[in-house]
């Protein structure tokens, strides 16, 4: 079972990366508003269950991250 | 006192670190592998500043699963000494045996100065020997170390005294509060992203730095 995980900075949280992005995008004349830089991890394990369990345990800090299975 | 320096794959001030304690201090240094899970014969240990494992995913999330950051939360357990130092503290918060957690730095580039520090609880192991809201100078050189708590989290670091240093003047890299070290509740663990190693001797610049170390070993 093959799976994609979002993971993006919670709402509210400063994502500098984001900030410089949306910058360069204005600069170039679009009319951005926001851009959030977040990250996709792919995994390939046996089952929905497992793959809940590492996301929450190992891979996210849910004080500043939220995540979403794709 | 027997004093354990962690090396995790990508600790890179674990040297100098092991330095300080062994020439400088004179104390029974020793360095400890990441696979380790006995930390019995130590008074103290300290996670040393680097990128562990790369940074990969977060600073100090892989080095957070290790045998040796699990035999840690035990040793902290049973009030042993213990010092996280710039990726050593993204450790600590990742381990949650420290409240928070440190993002990239407000303007996103990789900072390398001298601050000056404010020390606003002298009752840590680290900070024993210091004066009460002594401004000390030491260097940071770091890419994530914007210290952020949630409100209730950051209320609550407040009003346990559990502010170490606060950054003085300009704050670098927009720590809430101004944030640049902090312990748990009861003391015995500290975090900083300041680094105390890199300025203990007159040759590298000053001697602030021997301010915590005095503590430890007092």
């Amino acid at each position: 079972m093959k799976k994609k995980v979002l993971i993006m900075p919670k709402e509210g949280i400063l994502d500098p990366q984001g900030r410089a992005l949306k910058d360069v995008l204005n600069e170039a004349g679009f009319d951005v508003k926001d851009v959030r830089i977040g990250k996709v991890i792919e995994i390939e394990s046996d089952s929905l269950e497992n793959l809940e369990k590492m996301v929450k345990d190992y891979i996210i800090n849910p004080l500043i991250e939220d995540y979403e299975v794709l | 006192m027997k004093i354990g320096i962690c090396v995790f794959p990508g600790s890179n001030c674990d040297y100098d670190t092991y330095y300080i304690v062994k020439d400088i201090l004179q104390e029974d240094a020793e360095l400890i592998d990441y696979t380790s899970k006995d930390l019995d014969r130590f008074d103290a240990v300290i996670l040393p500043g680097g990128f562990s494992f790369g940074d990969y995913l977060r600073p100090g999330a892989l080095a957070s699963k290790t045998p040796l950051a699990e035999a840690i939360v035990n040793f902290a357990s049973k009030g042993r000494y213990v010092l996280g130092i710039c990726n050593g503290f993204q450790i600590l918060t990742e381990l949650k045996l420290l409240p928070g957690a440190l993002l990239p730095n407000e303007n996103d580039k990789f900072i390398c100065k001298r601050v000056n520090l404010s020390v606003e609880n002298i009752s840590t192991a680290f900070t024993r020997k210091i004066e009460d809201k002594e401004v000390i100078t030491l260097p940071i050189a770091h890419h994530d170390g914007r210290f952020y708590a949630p409100q209730d989290i950051l209320e609550e670091i407040e009003a346990n005294n559990q502010v170490v240093f606060r950054y003085q003047g300009e704050n670098p890299n927009g720590s809430l509060n101004a944030i640049a070290g902090i312990c748990n509740k009861s003391g015995n663990v500290v975090g900083m992203m300041p680094h105390p190693e890199r300025i203990s001797e007159d040759i590298l610049g000053g001697l602030d730095g021997l301010k915590i170390w005095h503590s430890l070993i007092a």
